[in-house]
Order: structure tokens, then sequence, then C-alpha cells
């Protein structure tokens, strides 16, 4: 038998102006759980995704059993004996379980000459499945009818159905209760001793002490090495996983921050009880704060929520000193809010007008003749002077916005807040997707609001913009609120240990 | 991109229009009265009451929804001008003993009960979120049913001259019909291009998320769409009413799916967002133009549905051909 169940082996992968992996090892141990680590974007997602053969990796060999293997996608992946439980579980919750489980390999019976589904062999075998992780639900049942954790678990048991050698779980607790976590790590346990090997993605310290044991570290699409969890110290590993020396240049920061409280949030809390909890800070007049996390921590759904894209059951917002209902976008711009999205795509451009129609869509209430007519001339000067400000590569102000760069794209949208001279402008990843040169340019157009006394929220992943920006930084996780550090103390290794205070 | 391409280009993206074209200038050359001023005349007012029907759809097209109950709403003002604007002394007048009503009320009644349905309709769609295609398809068969209990299923006439006199009368040579309907394309033009509802417009035809994000009231922006493309129904029942003398329940039956086509043949996109007034005046004008060709060449009714229907279908292909191409 070979040494591991899994190779990796000097995998790369680039995407059009990115290395998304440089040359990145892994080895999995038979029957052992493998726990793979690295920061939002060091490109543990893209690795999986080159295993599963979502990606055409361009060097590297994979080796199961000690036999090379070529993979060229999800199903063939399948039938070698590699199964993944994703993040977000995409099931068909209106069928039942077993059909979930069977679903693309259906048990056939004839009948006369017509294959049919075998509905009773399926719900036997999903049934005997199902018991042998130790799962006995109905096969029956409607899959929308469980929970999350109980969904994962059938998908378990659909890998361990197609005899699975490997199992990724790919940050499977981020939405499980203690009880729940309980119940995965048993079945996990259950799996390595029938020898299936799995690969444990996730940002949990304490659960990689309970469950793994080996780890892989992975940092900006490098590999850095592989541990026994027994040999390494949680603050090794999170040195290890943010150990790289700032190399993005920042415009100087401007101590331009005053003590005038522009924006403050009360305890809020989310409608969803899974969301953001109890969140209290205050936002000061030409104050650029960073709002720093893992995925999940529900930065955006806390700035979404204040913007009135998203319900609050409980909290305040205050804005100048007086309480306001954010209940939709149109309450929040007219509080003096402007909110430059994450998913620019989606809620950012409009994607079939032009730059003009893109600029000016959120302000043409100041641009009334009569209060009726559009004063298309001043439109289009204040158009002409956004373009010119920021910028804004383009033929014509009449060039449609999704012919554009992402880079000259967002700073259309930026003009679209800056038209409606927003006291409070909330930035939810503003520089993702964005050519270095043209970050430079928005984090200097970030620190001239700032100059002006706008007030600036910005949310992202980048640690490395998050302390070269920011005059103070929140950190999130789960939810919560976990710390506060001032610019000038924040290191990635403080801030990654509030982002993982579980 | 090399010249070669770029024709391809322009064929494909305009090739439905380039083709109906050839046809009409085929029928025109091989049959004498085509081009008449009497057939021209004929066409611009066939096509005056469809093209005011189409500018209200249009709107529902941009932002990614659509109006079946059209055609039923065409119908049923049709019908309600029909029974207040008979004459005095006609035998089967249906509200025996009421006097001779203002023209200028009668529509305006006719404008009121539309826009109620049209508001029902930009109700159903903004606020019970209801696909526009089921919620328009439901008003039509509410309409259709309303039309019948109002008017029994009598067939409505003996009209008052100067009711009909809107449809066959003439300034300089020209059309009633042609000239309502060029103001009210001018007026739509301006709300299409110089009016914050008209930017809303394309902004949730863009990209409805947004448009919300930015501030963009969107469901009152929709409201307001249904009710003006139900208040240009109207108008156009009470026309298409004067020029036929007579209204009955089935009048505008299918009127709505001739003017989506119309929409699309001209460029209105079914992806939301593109349309200009000048692509529904093309769209309809060329659509028109073809149901008069196939006329003047003979081909019987029957063929002509068939023809009418392949190039509906086409159209719409080669419009979601451009939106892919864009991804």
């Amino acid at each position: 038998m070979a040494e591991y169940r899994l190779e990796m082996k000097g995998v790369s992968k680039s995407f059009p102006g990115v290395k998304a992996l440089d040359k990145i090892n892994l080895k999995v141990r038979p029957g052992s759980v493998h726990a793979l680590m690295g920061e939002n974007g060091a490109g543990k997602s893209t690795l999986m995704k080159c295993l599963f053969g979502i990606y055409k990796m361009d060097e590297g060999e994979i080796f199961l059993d000690g036999e090379k293997l070529q993979i060229l996608n999800p199903n063939d992946a399948l039938h070698k004996g590699l199964a993944m439980v994703h993040q977000e579980l995409q099931p068909i919750p209106e069928r039942t379980i077993a059909e979930n489980m069977y679903l693309g390999r259906y048990p056939m019976a004839g009948m006369g000459p017509l294959k049919v589904i075998d509905h009773k062999k399926m719900n036997q075998e999903a049934a005997f499945w199902l018991d042998n992780v130790k799962m006995p639900y109905d096969p029956k049942a409607k899959l929308g009818s469980l929970s999350i954790a109980q969904m994962q678990s059938v998908e378990i048991a659909k890998a361990v159905s197609m005899s699975a050698k490997v199992v990724i779980l790919d940050e499977p607790t981020s939405s499980l209760t203690d009880n729940e976590v309980e119940a995965l790590f048993r079945i996990v346990r259950d799996l390595k001793t029938r020898g299936v090997s799995m690969i444990y993605i996730s940002h949990k310290m304490a659960e990689i002490r309970e469950i793994a044991d080996d780890i892989t570290i992975m940092r900006d699409g490098t590999y850095v090495g592989t541990w026994e969890v027994k040999d390494i110290s949680d603050d090794e590993i999170v040195r290890q996983m943010v150990g790289r020396e700032l190399t993005n240049v920042y415009p100087p920061q401007e101590a331009t921050a005053t003590d005038e409280v522009i924006l403050e949030v009360k305890n809020l809390c989310s409608i969803n009880s899974r969301s953001f909890q109890n969140v209290s800070f205050q936002l000061r007049k030409g104050e650029i704060l960073g709002f720093g996390g893992l995925v999940g921590a529900q930065r955006t759904e806390l700035m979404e929520a204040v913007f009135g894209m998203r319900g609050i059951r409980s909290g305040e917002v205050i804005v100048n000193g007086r309480q306001v209902q954010i209940t939709r976008p149109r309450d929040a711009i007219k509080d003096g809010i402007g909110m430059i999205t994450e998913d620019r795509r989606g809620t950012g451009i409009l994607g079939c007008l032009s730059i003009a129609d893109n600029v000016s869509i959120s302000s043409l209430n100041h641009y009334l003749k009569a209060g009726l007519v559009l004063d298309l001339k001043e439109i289009e000067e204040l158009v002409d002077e956004n373009v010119a400000k920021l910028s804004i590569k383009t033929p014509s102000n009449r060039t449609l916005i999704q012919s554009l760069s992402g880079g000259n794209q967002q700073k259309v949208i930026i003009s679209r807040w800056l038209a409606n001279n927003p006291d409070v402008l909330i930035m939810d990843e503003p520089t993702r997707g964005i050519d270095v040169g043209a970050k430079y340019e928005i984090y200097q157009i970030m620190i001239n609001l700032a100059r002006q006394g706008k007030a600036i929220i910005m949310i992202s992943s980048e640690m490395p913009e998050l302390i070269g920006m920011s005059h103070r930084i929140m950190v999130m996780c789960g939810g919560r609120l976990t710390g506060e550090v001032s610019g000038h103390e924040a290191t990635q290794e403080n801030i990654m240990s509030l982002a993982t205070r579980f | 991109m090399t010249k070669k391409t770029d024709i391809k280009k322009i064929l494909l993206d305009n090739g439905i229009i380039l083709v109906l074209l050839l046809l009409v200038l085929v029928t025109g050359i091989t049959k004498d009265n085509f081009f008449s001023l009497n057939n021209l005349s004929n066409i611009s007012v066939n096509t005056a009451a469809r093209v005011i029907i189409a500018f209200g759809v249009s709107g529902c097209l941009i932002t990614r929804g659509t109006d079946l109950s059209a055609g039923r709403q065409v119908g049923l003002s049709a019908c309600i001008a029909g029974t207040l604007l008979q004459s005095a002394d006609y035998s089967g007048k249906f509200f025996k003993g009421v006097g001779d009503l203002p023209i200028p009320l009668v529509l305006l009644t006719c404008i009121l009960v539309c826009c109620i349905f049209g508001m029902i309709n930009g109700i159903v769609i903004s606020w019970l979120n209801v696909p526009a295609f089921i919620g328009t398809l439901g008003m039509q068969l509410v309409v259709y049913g309303i039309c019948l209990v109002y008017t029994k299923a009598t067939p409505l006439g003996g009209y008052r001259r100067a009711y009909t006199t809107i449809a066959t009368g003439r300034l300089f040579g020209i059309p009633y019909m042609f000239i309502i309907a060029f103001a009210i394309g001018l007026l739509m033009w301006f709300i299409y291009n110089y009016t914050r509802h008209g930017k809303y417009m394309y902004a949730i035809g863009g990209n409805e998320a947004a448009a919300e994000v930015s501030g963009v009231n969107v469901k009152k922006t929709k409201i307001i769409i249904y009710m003006t493309a139900a208040a240009l129904y109207a108008v156009a029942g009470f026309l298409l009413g004067a020029k036929s003398g007579g209204a009955s329940v089935n009048m505008g039956n299918g009127y709505e799916l001739e003017a989506i086509a119309a929409c699309t043949i001209g460029g209105v996109s079914v992806n939301g967002g593109i349309g200009r007034i000048s692509s529904v005046v093309i769209g309809v004008l060329v659509f028109e133009l073809l149901k008069s060709s196939m006329q003047f060449l003979g081909i019987p009714t029957d063929y002509q549905y068939i023809v009418q229907g392949v190039v509906i279908i086409v159209a719409i292909a080669l419009d979601i051909r451009k939106y892919i191409a864009k991804k």
C-alpha cells in the first residue's frame, strides 16, 4: 500500500494576471483527517477545484493510492473515489433524500422495453447507507425537511455509498450548532476507522485540534508547509498563515479622523439568528474605519443591514445624533449614507446602460427643472466632472459600463455616490478584482474623501489593505464584534487572532 | 474586427427587419397598388392603433416584464366607448334613454377604467412578486370576463358621427389617427428620455437589484409603467372602436402578442434595459407592412398566422443571441 492515500504534487494554476496556485503539495495519509488552512484567498478552494477537475491545472500531478490520476470533471472524480461536502450545499430540497443521494445514478429496472427508476431499490440502498453512518433518516422524506447539519450527513452518506476514499469537508461547521458539530465529528471519526481519508478545510483552531491529524498551510497561493497537528502551536499556525511581508503600496495615511461621531450603531441584531448579533460601533468624521474578519464573519450582512438592504430585529442606528429608521436603501440615502456593494455585477453596475446613466441614477432628484424635466445638460456636466476627477478611462460618457475594466467600473460606482454628497460611504471590498494601479487610485480617492470630512467604512478581506488604509479596525467573527485595534497597532497576527475567536 | 464580420454582424442584428423590408420591396414591385397613397394611408391608420399599444407594452418589456392583458384591455375600452357613444336614434342602443355624452368624458372614462386594471397589474407584480407573465395572464382572463358581463356579449354599433370621425377624419390630408399616434409617440419619447421615471425604468431593466440599492423606488416605478400602459391601451381601444364603427368582446384579442413581437423586432430587448421609442415605431411599422404585403400577395389568412408566428420566434431568437454574445 502506498504511503499516502492522496498526493498532489507541484500543482500550479494561473488566471489572467494572477498566479492562484504556485507549486502546491498536499499529502494525505490513509485514514487521517488532514486540515487545510490559509487566509481568504490563499488558494484552498482553487486547489480543491483543481482536484475535482473543475479547473484544469497548468502543471502538477495527482496520485491516488500511488497511482497517477487524470481527473476530467467532478463526476469523474466521484467515480474515482473523491467526494466533496460543499461549503454551500447544492441539494434539491423539494425531492426526497434518496433521490438526492442517487441523482444522476438512479438504479434502473426493466419494465418491458422501458427502463424505469427502481424506487424500491433506491430507497433500500439509501436507507442502508444512512444507517451505515448512523443517521437513520427516512429516505423518502423530503431533503428540505432536514437541517443543514443533517443534509451534510446525507452528503457524507452519499460519499460513503460511492465508496469514496477521500472526502473533502469544506468549512462543514460554519453554520452548525455545537451539538451538530459533535454529531458530525462522530461520523468523521467513524469514517477514519474505516480508512477513509478526509481533507478538512476550516479556520477554527479548536476544531482542528480536536479532529485533525495533519495540517497543511497555504499562503497567497504558495505552499508553506505540512506539520503533524500535535507538533505545531496555535500561534505558530497563525504566524505561518499570515507571515508575509507587506508588499502592496498604500498612499501615506493622514490623520484626518476627528472626534465628531457621525454614525453610531447600537446593539444591532440581524433578523436572521445565524447572522450578526449585538453589534455596536461608532464612526467619526474624516475617519476610515476598517472591518476585518474571515469569510462568513457577517461583515457584509451587517453593513447591508445598516444600509437597509437587510432586515434587523433590534438595535439602533444613529446618524448625526438623530436616531433613524432605515428599512430600504432609499431611507439610508436620504440620511446621507452611500454604499458600494461587494457584488459589483449583481448590485452595482447597470450593465447595459451608459456611464452617464450609471453615474446619475441615484442623484436625479437634484437635477429636475420645474420638478419634472431632467436637466440633461447639468447631468452631463456632473458626469464630465466625475470622469475627470476620478480619472475614469472611457472613450465617452455614452459608453456602456459593462465594456469598462473592473477598476473603472468601480470608479463609476464611486462617482454615483459622490454625486449624492453622502456623509458616510460604506465600501464593501472596494478593490476586489481590480488591478494594482486602479487599486492605488481608489485608495487615493478614499483618502481625499476622508480629508473632506467624509466618514468611510471599508470592509476588506485583504489584511495588508485593512492595515494600510484604516485609522481603526473592527474585527468580526461569527457575527460578533470580537475586537478593535487602532490602525498603527494593527498587525496581521492580532487581527487574525481576533478573527478566529469563535 | 474585419469588415467582413462587421457586415455579418449588421445582417444578423437587423436580419429580420432587412428580410421583411425585402418582402415589402418585392410586393411593391410586383403589385401595382401597394405603394399607392391610399394603401400607405391605410397602413398608417392601422399602424397608429398598434403603435400606441406597443408603446404601452414597451415599458413593461424594458423592465423585464410583459403585459398579456393588453389586448383584452383594448377590447374593454372599445366596448365601454361603444356603449356610451351610440346614436340616440339607434334601435339597438345599449343604454336606452341616456343622452349624448361629451366625447372627451367617455375617453376619460375608458382611460380611468383601464388604469385601475393597470394599477392592479403593477401591484401584483411589484408588491406580491408575481411574475409579470402569470400576473397579466390572469388579468387577461379577468378583463375578458368583465367585458362579457358588461356587454352581455352583444355586438355594439350605430355610433355617433362625431365619434367615428375621429378615426376617419383628416387634417390637411393626414389622418387624425396618425396625428394622435404621433403626438403620443412624442410624449412617450419625452418621458423615456427626459424624466426621472424614464431613467428609473431603464435602470430597473438593466439591473433591478442595483437600481434598488441606488435608491430607485422600484415598486412605484413599475406600478406607474403598468398604469401608463393601460392608459395607452384605453386610447387605442377607443380609436379602434371609432375606426371599425363597432365593437365586440373579441376586439383586441391577441394584440398583446403582436405588440410584444413588434417591439422585439424593432430592438426592445426581452432581457430588459434596452429599447427606444424609435425601436417600437420601426418594429410596429415593419410588422404592419408584413401583414399588408401578405394580403397583397394573396396569401390566405390561415397561412399568414403561420408566417407571423415564425417571424416572432425568429425575432426573439435573434434578440437572445445578441444578449448571449455580450456575455
